[in-house]
């Protein structure tokens, strides 16, 4: 399981989302790889999933992968729910093996 | 480092600011009056946001600009602004902005911890409400100090 964070710079929102991220994954016991990066060297990197701004919408509706939108970024639940749902539904897909 | 011990000296309350752009400065200059940036990395703050929107705001009603270390530095660095009326970004989830913390990121672990203890502050509650009711820059450093006396800093 491969998730990235994004944000502007990939130095800023993207490093507390993914901080977070792998807390509250570590929490539940669900193993994943985060990484943090900007928009502009995503483009074309493969991830399970996206995980990024509410705004950065429009620049990821073509992305093939799933892609969790969150609007506050410093929300412990709304990023946990988000994230822990799309990771979940993932595995339930995968048969439990990634 | 302590968040307190960053941000200590670097806050100033009811800053009149019209637009992001304004607020973006006013939060360089303060921090360029400390020495801990030059003032090519209000620039690039600014640059920032023009060039890839309202990213830099992270949460409502709070904004989070920066650049990269490379574009002016001197030291690790947080400061806060708090606007006498807040100002848009054009982040619909989020604004009006009337709390702007300027962040200079070192390219160490310093910074990743920063952003931890950022992050932590930032989702406890009541630490934003306390440090919009605050009447003096003292008050709101004391909300840094008791979130870290509770535990927070951990």
């Amino acid at each position: 399981m491969r998730i990235v964070t994004l944000c502007g710079m990939g130095f800023g929102s993207s490093l507390m989302l993914k901080m977070t991220i792998e807390d509250i994954l570590r929490a539940r016991g669900i193993k994943a790889e985060v990484v943090a990066w900007d928009l502009g060297s995503f483009k074309g990197q493969q991830a399970d999933v996206v995980v990024a701004p509410d705004d950065m919408e429009r620049h990821l509706k073509d992305y093939p992968g799933v892609v969790v939108l969150i609007s506050n970024l410093v929300d412990r639940k709304e990023i946990e729910t988000k994230v822990v749902g799309a990771v979940e539904g993932l595995l339930k897909g995968a048969g439990g093996t990634k | 480092m302590k968040l307190s011990e960053l941000i200590e000296g670097r806050i100033k309350l009811n800053l009149p600011a019209t637009n992001w752009e304004e607020a973006v400065r006013a939060a360089g200059a303060l921090l360029e009056s400390k020495g801990d940036i030059s003032p090519t990395y209000t620039e690039a703050m600014v640059r920032v946001v023009r060039e890839l929107g309202p990213y830099a705001v992270i949460a409502p009603g709070v904004a989070l600009p920066h650049a990269r270390p490379e574009d002016g530095v001197r030291r690790s660095c947080l400061g806060l602004v708090r606007l006498a009326t807040p100002v848009e970004f054009g982040n619909k989830a989020n604004d009006p902005v009337d709390l702007v913390f300027p962040l200079g990121g070192s390219r160490d672990e310093g910074h990743l911890e920063v952003l931890a203890a950022l992050a932590r502050f930032l989702s406890t509650p009541g630490n934003l409400e306390a440090i919009r009711k605050a009447k003096t820059e003292e008050e709101v450093l004391s909300v840094f100090r008791q979130h870290e006396m509770e535990g927070g800093a951990r």
